[in-house]
Order: structure tokens, then sequence, then C-alpha cells
């Protein structure tokens, strides 16, 4: 067994954020230019988070290309992407504040494709009414991280922990006031004492076999959150991407960006049908992506598949230059890892999971949890995207509601008069419940996780049904009692077998409350399907699920009425009819 | 089923050894999936870094069968399988366990490069053509992987890593490549020239261009980043137009 030390560090700052993504960053930034002290936690190295994959670009209506364009469309726009069931003030100010955010990042170094004018070049993507999406080729993503990260770097009163993954967030009374964790390089504990804390940490597709999303995406900000008495909500919403990868089997997954479809991709089945003239003619492969992955998905069922079970997308009549200048990280993606070259024929794709709308229920103007002193922001947070996503609304979203996370934490933090006390009792718990694995014999780690993928895709995936469900939650309960009994080898020092040791804890938590909720919404919508349920029901068109933890430790699924929408934007729906 | 045969280098700062174990080999299978296998089947403990396996973020890195090349990008089948292959972590930073590598002396050295500084703030007045920005955007390319930083002999056989001593430093490649990107960026109006010479230790690269053959995203770093800041380098401290007005002027 090996001998674990088990002190612990201690910092203090006015606010810890707790990942440093798009989200984690700009928040930290926003915290410390209001003159407060600042802790940046990530579980990679800085710079390497999700928000590094982004690829089709960052939503604003800019109208750069479209004039017509205007925070109104785009509100509209995204509040029908998400079948009505999004906060509207959230899809609101998101709409409104965008641009200013991209405005900033130009300032901040980023340097986007431009128009022959000189202006931020926008490209069309799914769902949106208008050229929307300011982009860098097919790497948009890493310019937005890089100009962040570039910016906080050199932001005084922002110190950056990297390799550090927060495992328990530490509750004095009603408030947080504490994050746990351990240094990945040397498995040392690290406490973080602040008076405020940002969870920006991200989604949950780890819990998935077919993913795009890497080893970070465990839902720890979700579980986190849950875990002090946090509400989460609308958890069934997973957004299954329509296009991934299916072949070769180790990179099934890998994310083909919608901007394939922006420039001009068509789909096709095995019979050579451009099939999404059937399911949605008018908008055809730029509909939205719950529509486009239930129509590959049936194209599949039914036999029109391709070879490796998949449909095929073609974007080769835009030429070998052009397709190269504007996807550049796809051409190389498929000609290295699939030999497959997208210039001159289709690749092969199917959907893939992706994204979770569902997550730490936020008050829309200050990001803050149900619990005070706890903000969330980015993929973690719920309720902006309703009941699926449009494409480039994410990034869009991190940067207005890391902002606003940042302000929200920082101005709850000047109302802390000093760094409140921590319970040591609590700290001591996590620590116990980190040195387990090393002490007890049992199953790897590894082992369950592959299994607990599995389950989820099969019976929590694309499409579902009660007895899948029911199912599911059953096994869940299982995998959550052998998940308490793993073991492993070797030593502290940066141990991924440790790590997810921790993890699967994380996602199995995670995964019952994604099939519960599954369960309670006898309807079909947006990123949820059932079989047995297959229409909208107007019952469900009113309220959001609330997810919450009892008191005896055990999940209660339940639902929250839509907060309504003010008449002044109903009517921009009413007149659009008109 | 195909069968690799893998020889990982398993250690810690204190030294080590290689491991050999065998994979099945599925079609497409880049080495990155090899050392998953290996994680899940034999080895939980095993210290690798990943995050997009898509040759997107650069954390990868390493070096197979001595060649610096980013795990996930690399396939099993541009190999002799029936020879094992030899996977190591990059060697220009010190190992922390296994093929995870200390690379935080790279943060350090971006902190002391001036930001973005632009010399109008009203973005909405900016006019930037694409071909403006064609090279910035190429250095902009940059996933941080450090292979250039690996292979560059002045890091990694002249260990110029001195943070306290600037006789003793060279950025690196990478950094030249990020000097450049703001130096070059149309709305900069930062000089980062003395620092290039003074503190980078620009003097120190000879121009092999190691860097270039190993950058995964194709970035022309000596030809478009490095020569041409040693010539703004040239410029600004050898030129003797340029000597003569600093001295009238008592400008630096
Ligand atoms: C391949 C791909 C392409 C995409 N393309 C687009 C696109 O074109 N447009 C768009 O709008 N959206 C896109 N998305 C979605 C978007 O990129 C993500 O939703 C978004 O980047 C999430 O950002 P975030 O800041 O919430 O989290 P992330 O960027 O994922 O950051 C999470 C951070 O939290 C840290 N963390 C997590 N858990 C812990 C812990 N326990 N302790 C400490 N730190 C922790 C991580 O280390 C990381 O730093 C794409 C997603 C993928 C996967
Ligand atoms: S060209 Fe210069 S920076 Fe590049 S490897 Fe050679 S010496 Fe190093
Ligand atoms: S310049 Fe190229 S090789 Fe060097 S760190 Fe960047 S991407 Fe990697
Ligand atoms: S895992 Fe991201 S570059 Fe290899």
């Amino acid at each position: 067994m090996a001998m674990i030390d088990t002190r612990y560090e201690t910092h203090e700052h006015d606010v810890i954020v707790v990942g440093a993504g798009g989200a984690g960053i700009r928040a930290a930034i926003e915290a410390a230019e209001q003159g407060l002290r600042v802790a940046l936690v990530c579980k990679s190295l800085l710079g390497k988070a999700h928000t590094v994959m982004a690829e089709g670009g960052i939503a604003a209506a800019m109208g750069n290309v479209d004039p017509a364009d205007n925070w109104q469309v785009h509100f509209m726009d995204t509040m029908k992407g998400g079948k009505f069931l999004n906060n509207w003030r959230m899809a609101q100010i998101h709409a409104q504040e965008a641009p200013d955010r991209i405005r900033e990042l130009e300032l901040w170094g980023a340097v986007f494709d431009r128009t022959p004018d000189g202006k931020i070049l926008q490209r069309p993507f799914g769902g949106h009414t208008y050229r929307r999406l300011c982009h860098v080729g097919d790497r948009t993503g890493l310019e937005i991280i890089r100009t962040l990260q570039d910016k906080a770097v050199h932001t005084p009163n922002i110190d950056v922990f990297m390799e550090c993954t927060i495992s328990h967030l530490i509750k004095n009374g009603d408030e947080v006031t504490a994050a746990f964790g351990y240094w990945r390089e040397t498995g040392k504990f690290v406490l973080f004492k602040a008076k405020a804390v940002v969870l920006a940490t991200g989604g949950i597709g780890k819990a998935f076999k077919v993913t795009s999303n890497s080893w970070e995406y465990t839902g720890d900000g979700h579980v986190l959150a849950y875990d002090v008495g946090a509400d989460l909500i609308d958890m069934e919403f997973v957004q299954f991407h329509p296009t991934g990868m299916v072949w070769p089997p180790g990179v099934a997954g890998l994310l083909v960006t919608e901007a394939v479809r922006g420039e001009g991709g068509i789909l096709t089945n095995s019979k050579g049908e451009r099939f999404m003239e059937k399911y949605d003619p008018a908008r055809m492969e730029l509909s939205t992506r719950d529509i486009v992955a239930k129509s590959i998905y049936t194209e599949v069922k039914e036999g029109r598949g391709s070879p490796h079970g998949g449909v095929f997308l073609d974007v080769s009549h835009r030429g070998a230059d052009y397709v190269k200048r504007r996807l550049p990280s796809m051409y190389h993606q498929f000609k290295e890892l699939a030999d497959v070259d997208i210039t001159t024929g289709p690749m092969e794709v199917g959907p893939t999971t992706h994204y979770v709308m569902g997550g730490v229920k936020v008050d829309p103007e200050t990001a803050q949890s149900t619990v005070p002193g706890l903000f969330a922001a980015g993929e973690v947070a719920g309720g902006m995207h309703g009941a699926n996503r449009l494409g480039g609304n994410s990034l869009s979203d991190l940067l207005v509601f890391g902002r606003r996370a940042g302000m929200g934490a920082a101005t709850y933090a000047k109302g802390v008069a000093s760094i409140p006390a921590v319970d040591e009792a609590a700290v001591q718990r996590a620590i116990a419940e980190m040195v387990e694995p090393f002490e007890r014999k049992g199953e790897n780690p590894y082992t369950i996780h592959q299994e607990l993928q599995m389950m989820m895709q099969a019976n929590v995936g694309i499409v579902r049904i009660d007895a899948d469900l029911r199912k599911a939650i059953e096994q869940l309960k299982r995998i959550q009692e052998r998940a308490k009994t793993t073991s492993i080898s070797g030593s502290v020092t940066y141990n991924p077998g440790w790590h997810l040791a921790k993890d699967l804890k994380t996602m199995a938590t995670i995964s019952e409350a994604v099939a519960r909720c599954a369960l309670q919404r006898t309807e079909s919508r947006g990123g949820h399907t059932r079989l047995d349920y297959a229409e909208y029901d107007p019952y469900w068109s009113t309220v959001n699920s609330i997810v919450r933890k009892n008191a005896d430790g055990s999940m209660e699924v339940t639902t929250a009425p839509l907060p309504v929408m003010p008449e002044e934007l109903k009517k921009l729906f009413e007149e659009e009819k008109r | 089923m195909a069968e690799a045969r893998l020889k990982v280098y398993r250690g810690d700062s204190g030294g080590g050894q290689y491991v050999e174990y065998k994979v099945p080999v599925e079609a497409g299978m880049v080495i990155l999936d090899a050392i998953h296998y290996i994680q899940g089947a034999y080895a939980p403990d095993l210290a690798v870094r990943w995050n997009c396996k898509a040759a997107k973020c650069g954390s990868c890195s390493g070096e197979v069968n001595g060649k610096p090349s980013l795990m996930c990008k690399t396939r099993l089948d541009d190999f002799d399988l029936s020879e094992p292959i030899e996977v190591r972590p990059i060697k220009t930073f010190p190992v922390v366990k296994d093929l995870v590598t200390d690379v935080s002396w790279n943060y350090e050295i971006n902190k002391r490069i001036v930001p973005f500084t632009p010399t109008n703030t009203n973005t909405d007045e900016w006019k930037i053509y694409q071909d403006d920005v064609d090279r910035v955007q190429e250095f902009r390319k940059c996933i941080e992987c450090f292979l250039c930083q690996n292979v560059c002999h002045v890091l990694r056989n002249h260990d110029k890593k001195d943070l306290d001593d600037p006789k003793h430093l060279f950025a690196g490649p990478r950094f030249m490549v990020r000097i450049a990107s703001l130096e070059m960026h149309p709305m900069d109006g930062a000089n980062r020239v003395p620092f290039t010479k003074n503190e980078a230790g620009i003097g120190y690269c000879n121009i092999t261009k190691c860097c270039t053959e190993v950058c995964p995203e194709d970035i022309h770093i000596t030809d478009n980043a490095i020569i041409p800041m040693k010539e703004r380098v040239v410029d600004e401290f050898y030129d003797p137009v340029l000597m003569i007005w600093r001295k009238m002027t008592g400008k630096k």
C-alpha cells in the first residue's frame, strides 16, 4: 500500500474559479478587474480546456455580413432552437451582450477571419437566421482560449493553479467557503478558502461511450454543486451532435464541425438521397442539431446507412482550395486519421454525445446558484439553451455569463468581511474518501467506467423509452455501489487510475440525474427523444426539470414552472407570425 | 487480430526504465489509443496527458521511436509491427512521471512577453483586411505542444533555460512565434524588439530549422517568424542610420 501524506496546503483568495475554459477564465478576469484576489484552478494545463477544441465559431448578432441581424433575431433563434424551454432572460442577455464580448476579444488580441471590407467575417450555422458566427477557419476555440489565457496571465491578482483537481466543496453553515482538491502531479492535497466560488467545469460527455468530449468531461461541477445542495435543471437534455466520425474505431465520436454544413456540405444516405429533404425541406442540412441527429439516426436504423453505420457528408463540390482554406483542421483530421480526402469525396458521419444543456440552476443576472456564494457559468450552468443548443451559442455563452459570474462573485465577495472559517471535519472526510481506493482491494475503475459508458449509450442515448430508463436507473445503483469499492495501484503521483476512481462516482451520480429526468419527461423535445412519447406535450412546455439532493443523500427529481416571458418579448414572436 | 508491442517509458524524476506491453491492433489505431489500452488492461497508473485526441490541444507530445510526435496523430500502421515501438516523454523538460513532463518553464516565459497593446481601443474603427493578418493567423495556429521547444538544440542540448540569467536564456521557437504574432499584428503598438534580443535570446538561434520540421501545425517557424524577427533586431540595433538617430535623440 502506498504511503499517503494526508496533510494539506491552504490558500486564501476572495474568489476561487474552478475551471479554466472560456467561462472560467472570463470569470477570473472580471473578478480580478474588480480588484479581488482570484484563484483560477483547472485539472489540465492552462489552455487545454475543452474550449480549445471548439471549431465552427462564436455566435453574435454583429450584422457584419447580414446587416439585418440584431439581438432580437438572435434571441428568437435561440428560444426556438431551445424549444422555448430556455430561461428567456438568459437568452436575452446572451443575445444583447455577445457582440460586446467579441469586440473585447479583439481588443485583447484575437484575430478573426475578415470580410472584404475589413470587418469580422460571419458564417451561417444551423438554426441561425442570419450569417452570425465569427470564426477563425475551424479553430475558433483555440483563438478564444489563447486570447483569454494571455489576458489572464497578464492581469494582476490572478493566481493560476493548473493540473489541480477540485474533488469537494466545503460548506460552513449554508455557504460554500472552500474547495478541496489535489495536485495531479504530486497527489498532495490542497484547500482553497474563499468568499465565493465560481464553477466553470464544462460538461458530462464521458458518461457516454461515443462522445466528442475529453477525459475532463466527467460532470465534476454539476456534482460538486449538487452535493452541496444546489439545484440542477433540465438534465435530460443532452445534445447528440449529428456529425461525429464513425470510422476508424479509435476516432469514433470525434467531432466533424457543423461548419462543414455551414460551408455547403450535403448529407446523403446509401441510396444517394439527400434525405434532409424529407425531414426539414426548408432548412435542409442547416436545420437544428436535434433534428439532423434524429434524421441520421432514422436513416441508419431503416437500413440506409453508410458501410460503418453512419451517413455521407460531402463538401468536395466546393473545390479543394476552398475546403482547405475554410476547413483546414477537418481536412487534416480525415486525411491523417481516416485516410479520407474530403476535398475529393464524402466523409462518413453519425451522431456523437457532444454537449449538456442541463446544469446548475443560476440567476440570469448574477449567475448565482441556489446556494449562496456558489456561482456557475459555461457548460456546467443550465437554462440558457433550453432543450437544444444552437451551434456557436456556447462560446458566446461562456463569455457573456463567464463575465457575469465573475461580477456576481465579486459583488458577493465584497459583502463578506473576511475569509470564512472552514469545517475541518468536512476536510478530513474528503481526505479519507480520497485515500480509500489505495487502502482496499476491489475492482479496476476502468472496467466499471466502460460498463457505465455502454449502459448509458444503450439506455439513455439518442432515443429513450420507459423500460430502458428504469433499467438504467437500477443498473446505476449497482454501479454507484461498485464505484465505492474500486482499488488503485501505484503511487499518488500523476495517477490516472486514482483520478478515475473519483471521477467514476461523479459520473455515476450525474448519469442518474440524466436518466431520472429523462424518465420524468414523458414527451419528446429537443435533445430528449422518447419513442414511447414521440410528440411535444403542452404540459411539459411549461416546466423545467429540477434535480436536488435529499437530506438522506437520495436524489429527488421534480419540476418547476418556467419563468414567464414579458409581453414585449412575446410580441416579437407574434409579430413574426403575422 | 494483429498485435503491437509498445516499449513505454515508466519512471519519474528519479529515473526509470522501459516496460513492454502487448496491444491488440484495431484499424486506424493511434499511439494514444494504445496507451489508453495499456492503462485499462495493465497499468491504470500509467501517466499521460491528453485532451482532444484530434491534434488540437497539444497535450499529448512524446517521442515515438525517437521522433517527436503528437501521440493522438501517430498511427500504429505507420510502423513495422514486428518490432516493438518505443514511446518516451519529450526530452527537453524534466519528467514528472512516465510520459508526463514538467512544461511550466514555458508558461513562465509567456508571462514575460508584453501582451497585445492596441493603438486604438475603439474596435469599430478598425479596418483589418484578410491579407494583413494571414501571417499572424499562421502563428496563432500554435497549439502549444512544445515539440519545437523539445527539438531545438539550444534548449535540448545546451539547456539555455535559466530564468534568472538572460545570458543563458533562449525563449525558444514557440515564443519566437508568439512574439512575431504580436509584432506583426496590424493594431499592435508595443515594441518587443529589445526584449527579443536581450531577454528572449534570439541570437542563440542559428537557423537549423529543426523546429519547423516537427511543428504539427506546419507553422514556418524559422522562415516566417524567427528570420523576420532577427531582421528587426538587426535594423533596430545595428543599423547605422538608426544608431546615429538614437544618439542624437537620446532615445533607446
Ligand atoms: C469538438 C468540439 C467542438 C465544439 N465547437 C463549438 C463551436 O464551434 N461553437 C460553440 O459555440 N461551441 C462549440 N463547442 C462547445 C464548447 O466548446 C464548449 O461547450 C465550451 O468550450 C465549454 O466551455 P467551458 O468554459 O464551460 O468549459 P471547458 O472549456 O471545458 O473548461 C472546463 C474547465 O474546467 C476544468 N475542470 C473540470 N473539472 C474540474 C475539477 N474537478 N477541478 C478543477 N478543474 C476542473 C477543466 O480543467 C477546464 O479547465 C464544441 C465542443 C466540442 C467538444
Ligand atoms: S531554427 Fe533556431 S529555434 Fe529552430 S530549432 Fe534551430 S536553433 Fe532552435
Ligand atoms: S510552434 Fe508548432 S511545434 Fe511549436 S509549440 Fe506551436 S504548434 Fe507546437
Ligand atoms: S490529445 Fe490533443 S493534441 Fe493530442
